[in-house]
């Protein structure tokens, strides 16, 4: 499931239960404006990710991953290595 | 201009409320004497340390003490030298061969912090192209340990084994990895379930990093720590430790059988960057490594204040963390920032002085009293610890109701 559409649909999937303020969530909403996530709820939220597309999410790539679209960019490439 | 320390407003405005709610500092606690590894006296008030992590009671041992002054006498007030120029005295060497003998392992290096030598292994073991594996609830020096060094970083779930094994599973086979663990977590007070987790570790090629802060000298025949009390002594590739805890002073290590270790002090930055401890240190620190080698007493001691508080505290209606006393961490469970703040300070005024801890240092967002017990507190000492967190638990409740 590599696919950039597939992939955002399914992320949008995983961070709605995370989506506590109810904010539209699209392409362009930020995990840390947007969705206030603190980072021990982002600790959660990326490894529910990793283990949706049995991938490993460094954590070096998280400070340049600010919205849900570059989320969808990085999953999909990391899936297809 | 823009102020570089606005982006702490709110650190600072949520610091104003608890002051001007007229509570203490839960960080800004000033102990004016130190009476014994117990005891000090805080706002004029002979009080019950309860959070220090001075497991051993070693802080005030006789042979400790006259080891630091004779060693100040011998070598002077400090080093003003790194360990690889200038600062490396028959001291040094004194309590690295201790160390090797108490771990019985070929090799010891000594930094000047445990914080630093977690900086130093972590950043330096695993480098570019390499894959850092730590368990979500690290000790902040092994995160700041990976923000050093250049190694890709993956979590795995906190002590579950089948989500480490996945995570190592994920990576491309030339990787380097490094897994990094620890024996006792210090927020809840659990212990890691280290026979499984080395196992998957070793299955994947990886090399081990165990860091045993909060096990030194109770933990295993030799008090080696969890590794050794789970029968992994071979297993580990490198144990990592601080003199801050159960030996009582200052200052970190590792210890391993690598045989090529000793090049780490020529490429470990926080090792050879930075001042050597004082003599008096690591005088002390030696002496102490030494009598912990012979402390069975305590130990038992230790684990007897630790099963009677755990006990104490759960038959008087607190929520613990851990279902038995699993460490000397005894973490009681808090409903919310109020709550624990307000409970703190009760404690204080009620001569017991514990650790709050809040998120984001603890996992899952819990709030927590942390206590941690000594080989010198004594059975009187833990039920009146008891009695007063019965005792302050009822002054809130009889405030609020007022
Ligand atoms: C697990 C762990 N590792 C390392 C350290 C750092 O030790 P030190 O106080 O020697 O810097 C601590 C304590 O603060 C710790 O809890």
């Amino acid at each position: 499931m590599t696919d950039r559409a597939e992939t955002l649909a399914r992320l949008l999937e995983l961070i709605a239960p995370y989506n506590v303020r109810g904010v539209e969530l699209s392409e362009t909403t930020r995990f840390a404006e947007d969705l206030e996530l603190d980072s021990l709820t982002v600790m959660d939220l990326v490894a529910n990710i990793e283990d949706a597309w049995d991938i490993n999410l460094p954590l070096n790539l998280l400070p340049e991953l600010e919205t849900v679209g570059q989320v969808a960019d990085a999953v999909v490439r990391l899936a297809a290595r | 201009m823009t102020d570089l320390l606005a982006k702490f407003d709110r650190f600072a405005a949520e610091h104003q409320t608890l002051l001007d709610a007229g509570l203490l500092d839960p960080f800004g606690v000033v102990m004016e004497e130190v009476l014994s590894p117990t005891r000090a006296v805080i706002g004029g008030r002979e009080t019950i340390l309860v959070g220090t992590y001075n497991y051993m009671g070693m802080t005030f041992e006789p042979s400790v003490l006259a080891a630091a002054k004779a060693a100040i006498d011998r070598f002077g007030a400090g080093s003003t030298g790194s360990r690889v120029l200038n600062g490396t005295f028959a001291a040094h060497v004194g309590v690295e061969a201790a160390l090797r003998e108490f771990y019985a392992m070929d090799h010891a290096i000594v930094f000047s912090t445990g914080y630093q030598a977690n900086l130093g292994m972590v950043s330096t073991l695993a480098g570019k192209g390499d894959v850092i594996v730590l368990d979500a609830d690290s000790h902040a020096s092994i995160y700041d340990g990976c923000k050093l060094g250049h190694a890709e970083v993956v979590r795995f779930r906190h002590n579950d084994a089948a989500d480490l094994d996945r995570r190592l599973g994920r990576l491309p086979k030339e990787a380097g990895r490094l897994v990094v663990l620890e024996g006792v977590y210090s927020m809840l007070g659990d212990v890691a379930p280290l026979k499984e987790l080395v196992a998957v570790a070793k299955a994947h090629g990886a090399m081990v990093l165990v860091d045993e802060a909060h096990a030194m000298g109770f933990f295993g025949p030799h008090g080696r720590g969890v590794y050794e009390a789970q029968g992994l002594e071979g297993e580990v590739d490198f144990v990592v430790g601080t003199f801050s805890k159960s030996v009582g002073t200052v200052g970190g290590f590792a210890v391993s059988n690598h045989p090529k270790f000793e090049i780490l002090r020529l490429v470990t930055n926080p090792y050879r960057f930075t001042a050597s401890l004082p003599p008096a240190v690591v005088a002390a620190a030696e002496a102490s490594i030494r009598c912990l080698m012979r402390a069975a007493d305590k130990r038992e001691r230790l684990w007897a204040a630790t099963r009677a508080l755990h006990a104490g505290l759960r038959e008087a209606g607190f929520r613990l963390a851990t279902e038995t006393a699993e460490s000397a961490i005894i973490a009681v469970l808090m409903p919310d920032q109020e709550a624990t703040v307000a409970m703190w300070d009760a404690l204080l005024r009620h001569g017991i002085y514990v650790n709050m801890s809040r998120p984001p240092a603890t996992p899952a967002g819990v709030f927590l009293l942390r206590c941690s017990l000594s080989s010198e507190h004594s059975r009187e000492d833990v039920a009146t610890i008891v009695d007063r967190f019965i005792e302050a638990r009822a002054s809130l409740a009889a405030a609020a109701a007022a």
